[in-house]
């Protein structure tokens, strides 16, 4: 099967007539059957996806026109509500939701002429770094099936580098867009913090949460952030949008003044990791970016800070699922703490029962001070020093994970090894910047990922320096 | 400071509102442990004079009109995920006695 143009394509191919809506979900479709052995998919969204493409192909043929992603299929990770599919955040506890209305970001790709065919594999309720935490399935990195796909987007970003589909959509809420992104060579894209709406999407760490696509470019990244948006009264959070196109890719690597980041080059990076990161920071100065070493010295707590934060606004965030309005409620139980205790026990899996117990510890009453009220205040001195380092500097660079792909298995039996992997993404989270991870070689035949960082609020800035920046590593 | 006994783990999940197996307990208490020893660094971070940061685009209070806006869901259609309904309304166990 041959490979899918750039999005802008496709789509101007189905608005002239030259490609079919219907074919092209077909294709989407049989690629997915093809590498069901990777399982990066949950389950498909076949009937309306062909249902959708032949009202697409109906619309063209009446020489309407249709939107800037005319009849383009997409996989969303199964955290998104997609009406009338089941969407089960890879949990067994939301087994069998049906979304009775769906996501602002699935509203506008559809407004656009998208067409989702599939639901992605995750980590459940995207809690993991590997995808090994999904309560159905192991998702295995495209380029060698022994090795995680990283998470939690991991089906996402294998699903993109298997081309199951031109892009995917993902959520990073402390690197699991360009987690995976960096372990299977694909661009991964965290925004601005409130710069696309994630009403419809089952929420992590409300503080941090953000949602992105994972694609082959990061031309095709900028149009789906340039379609995704804008604000919207459904998520109070959301902000204004840059008035300029974020397609509009202008903004020139010559001169930009880019700090590479000294607490992420040090000795826990893995050496064949450091050398292609250091080899793409020659490129960049070569083309003229003026490259000096910067000091963010809070930045080694960061992981500590969102290891509080997160599994705090988990525990808020999961006590919705309570067994009563909808997914799993335990069957035989008398009285409704029972059927509480009883639904939470059988439905949640290990990692989501451990982030609700370490939530509920640092947010009790005695420790929340000493943990999180603290966690919060390291979080303004890690901001702070971003900021102060934003004031000579356009953006950061540096690896965006310390490792490769590492082994299936390899992990799974120290959560804390674990939550490691995250130590170099999860400081833009708790920062709310953008933050982009495209690949920049290979080291014994697994991606390497290099992150860029940009202040608030600059993502044309980033995508532009980072389309440039993929230009030049080829 | 933090060292998790098993009944510290126990009364976390009562809070929690989860029923854990005598493996889960023993398993929690170690693995909790190391988490919160890794995450107590934070208590050596100078941070005199700083507030903690909730928000981090500078947002508060984002208020809109108080009206009722039509998304053209039928109550019927939220009520299909519903476990146990009676007369469109969702049915519970007993909560007292």
């Amino acid at each position: 099967m041959a490979g899918w143009l750039p999005i802008a394509d496709i789509a101007a191919k189905v608005q002239a007539g030259e490609l079919k809506a219907i074919d092209l979900v077909a294709q989407s479709l049989q690629a997915i059957a093809d590498k069901a052995e990777y399982s990066a998919i949950i389950a498909t969204t076949e009937a309306r996806a062909r249902e959708r493409a032949a009202e697409i192909d109906k619309r063209v043929a009446s020489g309407e026109k249709v939107g800037r992603l005319a009849g383009v299929p997409f996989i969303a990770k199964d955290n998104f509500l997609v009406f009338g599919a089941e969407t089960t955040a890879a949990s067994n506890i939301l087994k069998g939701f049906t979304a009775p209305y769906q996501a602002t970001a699935i509203e506008r790709l559809e407004a656009e002429g998208a067409i989702c065919v599939a639901k992605a594999n995750l980590d459940a309720f995207a809690h993991g770094s590997s995808t090994e935490n999904s309560d159905f399935m192991v998702t295995k990195n495209p380029h060698d099936k022994t090795k995680v796909p990283g998470g939690s987007s991991g089906g996402s970003a294998a699903a993109v580098i298997l081309e199951l589909a031109p892009f995917a959509l993902g959520t990073d809420t402390g690197g699991s867009i360009r987690l995976p992104a960096s372990f299977c060579g694909a661009v991964g894209y965290k925004p601005t913090y409130g710069l696309i709406s994630r009403s419809g999407v089952v929420a992590m760490a409300s503080s941090t949460d953000v949602i992105g696509p994972l694609t082959r470019t990061v031309g095709d990244a900028a149009l789906i952030i340039d379609v995704l948006s804008g604000q919207d009264e459904l998520d109070s959070t959301t902000i204004p949008r840059d008035k300029t196109s974020y397609t509009d890719l202008t903004v020139e690597l010559k001169g930009k003044k880019i700090g590479v980041v000294k607490e992420y080059m040090t000795e826990g990076l893995d050496t064949a990791v450091r050398e292609q990161i250091e080899a793409a920071i020659e490129k960049m100065k070569a083309a003229g970016a003026e490259v000096t070493e910067v000091s963010l010295p809070t930045l080694p707590a960061a992981l500590a800070v969102y290891y509080i934060i997160c599994p705090a606004e988990v525990s808020s965030n999961l006590s919705r699922y309570d067994g009563q309005r909808y997914g799993f409620s335990a069957p035989n139980v008398q009285t409704v703490d029972e059927s509480y205790h009883q639904s939470r026990s059988l439905g949640f899996g290990k990692e989501a029962k451990r982030r609700i117990m370490i939530g509920t510890y640092v947010l009790s009453s005695g420790y929340y001070d000493a943990y999180y009220k603290k966690a919060q205040t390291v979080r303004t001195k890690l901001i702070k020093e971003f900021e102060f380092a934003f004031e000579n500097l356009d953006f950061l660079v540096g690896p965006t994970a310390p490792s490769t792909a590492f082994a299936i298995g390899a992990n799974v039996d120290d959560p804390l090894q674990m939550y490691l992997t995250d130590i170099m993404t999860v400081a833009a989270n708790l920062a709310g910047i953008p933050a982009i991870s495209i690949p920049a070689g290979v080291s014994e035949g697994l991606p390497v990922g290099l992150q860029l960082m940009a202040p608030q609020r600059a993502d044309r800035e980033l995508l532009s320096v980072a389309n440039a920046t993929e230009e030049l590593l080829g | 400071m933090a060292d998790l006994s098993r009944d510290d783990v126990l009364k976390l999940a009562r809070l929690a509102r989860l029923s854990l197996s005598d493996d889960e307990v023993a398993e929690f208490s170690s693995e909790l442990t190391a988490i919160l020893h890794y995450v107590e660094q934070l208590q050596d971070v100078e941070v005199d004079g700083l507030k903690p940061t909730n928000q981090v685009t500078g947002l508060t209070n984002v208020m809109r009109e108080d009206e009722v806006h039509d998304y053209g869901y039928a109550a019927k259609d939220l009520l299909k995920n519903v476990p146990a309904t009676e007369d469109d309304l969702i049915k519970v166990k007993r909560m007292i006695g």
